[in-house]
């Protein structure tokens, strides 16, 4: 058996539509089989609720008088885009206020402009003859925009890793607060309610689809950025009036030490054609995997240190290497069953008739890394090659003497092997000399936590260290701990013009 | 019950905690200390009905004692139910209802002030705090 989708248009107009939302599903193809349900269900709603940093708005603030060419624009100290056209511009979700950093971005513009607020508009140009204005002030409301369409490259993201830390201290990441030492698990997605998920070939949902953006009827506009359905991580582009949305799903986010997102509420409805749809649409949160990917590994490559399941983390405890872990979800799974609960309402009422997509999007996509033909610097091209080295059992004195003569404030400490134990610097022999009370030797006034670099580390990963350990030099060790060079905050003046430095 | 016990460091080094449990023979269990210089703050988890010998004892030495309850705030209309909160609390204070919707038992808190930090949406706060 087959449906038509104006079969289903049909009886949605006559109000005679079957609408279940995505979690109701597995259930129901359970009960009546996959034949029954195909019979029975004709939508299948969806929904989601997270952060999605790709997110923006373009606006449309119409002619000031005299009138003015905007070249650059703010909203409440929040830079837009203003490379468009004489009085439009693009405000992303993740941009942040000159004046109030971390705390208030483009989201909270968005935010604020959907809950009634007036913001100020603040532009600048060099002025042209038919555009002569160079400066303007306002205060402006979204219902004086002419326009205010949301715009988000990327949305509905089939699934997304879940993210873990091995390091040895917190870590502040678009996933929330990573505890060390694998303290916690986060997680973000709706798993059963995710669009895609209930889609994964992408048969059903493209451009022209209509869904539920912020509230407000959107509509899929085509392929996401950074798309790679093939490889399970799916995205959509979607786009939606923002002067029809509302804060119940649509809210503004702070990732303390990563920076602003919005949370923007998405659903796409799916209509029940044939026994393939009821398949996909079947599917639970047992059926989608995701790797615990390990955040501490600052790299593209991260690695993986378990592969769970939406069930599993929902759970509230996942197991790595044989130790239970608390997991955090960090979209909602209480408003994505909102977002599915009201396009059903949608659909019940007449109110969405559904389409298929104007074209299909490539189910076979995959995301693929950027191909870097300028690598940036490595530690070896800027490290210090000859390290003088100092033995543990070795008279604080001579440590001293060796400091002096290579005139340098870190000393790597060694044992017989070369191998790195610990580190003095100039710092803690003074300290020595003034308290001469803790010993004579290395070993008694040396650290023995030494953080270190590699000779292929990027500089930039090795500044990060010296930033956030708040130290001026990692020894450089190879493999075995071999004691190599050294890397001082000195040497990073070595680089050109030193624009990889902040 | 929770105490938070403030005590100035001014008079010598009193081990004042130590003090308390040998005269009154309650067991502290203290959840968290700070202690610097000049002044200490510690927090102590103490069965219900000792709380007012344990109270008097701390005072009589010289601390001041506050009783924590529901210390830690939930601004609903900010809160979006997301769960951030639920895996980064060593105390378990936040969990999901039937519902997912978040649940807080504020008696566990110890004050880490993890939750607030991680809240996305600051919908977290300390009761007195702005």
């Amino acid at each position: 058996m087959r449906k038509t989708i104006q079969e289903i248009n049909e009886r949605i107009r006559e109000g005679n539509a079957r609408v279940v939302t995505a979690e109701e599903m597995p259930r129901i193809v359970e009960e009546l089989g996959e034949e029954g349900a195909l019979a029975e269900v004709d939508v299948v709603t969806t929904g989601t609720f997270g952060a999605m940093c790709s997110s923006g708005c373009f606006f449309n603030f119409g002619h000031a008088d005299p009138p003015i060419r905007m070249e650059k624009v703010w909203l409440n100290d929040v830079e837009a885009y203003a490379g468009i056209a004489a009085v439009d511009a693009y405000l992303g979700a993740t941009e942040k206020s000159t004046t109030r950093e971390e705390n208030y971005g483009g989201a909270h513009v968005m935010e604020d402009l959907v809950s009634g607020r007036s913001v100020e508009l603040r532009a600048i140009s060099r002025g042209t003859d038919c555009y002569p204005r160079r400066t303007l002030t306002t205060e402006i409301l979204l219902e004086s925009c002419n326009q205010a369409i949301m715009v988000n490259p990327r949305n509905g993201y089939q699934k997304y890793n879940a993210a873990a830390n091995s390091g040895d201290r917190v870590l502040y990441t678009y996933m929330g607060m990573l505890l060390p030492s694998i303290g916690n698990v986060t997680y973000s997605g709706a798993g059963v309610l995710n669009p895609l998920a209930n889609d994964p070939k992408l048969r059903l949902i493209g451009p022209g689809v209509p869904c539920f953006l912020g509230g407000a009827e959107g509509m899929v506009i085509g392929e996401g950025t950074q798309a790679s359905p093939a490889t399970g991580f799916g995205t959509l582009m979607v786009t939606g009036n923002l002067k029809e949305m509302n804060t119940e799903f649509l809210r503004a986010a702070t990732m303390t030490g990563y920076g602003v997102t919005l949370y923007v509420g998405l659903g796409v409805p799916i209509p029940v054609l044939d026994i393939e749809t009821v398949r996909c649409t079947a599917v639970r949160d047992e059926d989608i995997w995701v790797d615990v990917i390990d955040y501490s590994v600052p790299s593209r490559s991260r690695p993986s240190l378990a592969r769970v399941n939406y069930a599993m983390l929902r759970s509230g405890k996942v197991e790595i290497g044989g130790e239970e872990v608390r997991t955090s979800s960090l979209s909602s799974f209480s408003r994505a069953r909102m977002v599915a609960a009201e396009l059903k309402k949608w659909v019940e009422g007449g109110r969405l008739v559904l389409t298929l997509p104007t074209r299909r999007l490539d189910p076979t996509r995959r995301a693929e890394p950027m191909r870097e033909t300028v690598q940036g610097p490595r530690v070896v091209q800027i490290m210090q090659h000859r390290v003088p080295t100092i033995g543990e059992d070795e008279h604080i004195r001579e440590a001293a003497a060796r400091l002096l003569k290579g005139e340098t404030n870190h000393l790597p400490v060694v044992n017989e092997e070369g191998v790195l134990v610990g580190i003095v610097t100039t710092y803690d022999i003074s300290k020595a000399v003034v308290n001469p009370g803790k010993g004579n030797y290395v070993r008694d006034i040396m650290k023995r936590r030494v953080i270190t670099t590699t000779p292929d580390e990027p500089v930039d990963v090795a500044v990060r260290k010296l930033e956030k350990y708040n130290i001026s030099a990692l020894p450089v060790v190879d493999r075995e701990m071999h004691v190599i060079g050294i890397l001082t905050a000195m040497d990073l003046g070595k680089l050109f013009g030193g624009r990889w430095l902040k | 019950m929770k105490l938070l016990v403030t005590f100035s460091r001014k008079e010598g080094k009193k081990p004042i905690i130590a003090q308390v449990v040998r005269d009154t023979g309650v067991l502290v269990n203290v959840e968290r200390a700070i202690i610097d210089s000049h002044e200490g703050e510690a927090l102590i988890d103490i069965p219900d009905e000792s709380c007012r010998v344990v109270k008097e004892r701390l005072t009589d030495l010289g601390a001041a004692v506050r009783i924590l309850e529901d210390e830690i705030v939930r601004d609903e209309s900010e809160c979006i139910d997301c769960g951030a909160c639920i895996g980064i609390c060593p105390q378990e204070v936040f969990s999901f209802d039937e519902d997912f919707r978040i649940r807080m038992d504020a008696r566990k808190c110890i004050l880490c002030g993890r939750c607030i930090e991680v809240c996305p949406h600051r919908a977290l706060s300390r009761r007195g705090a702005i």
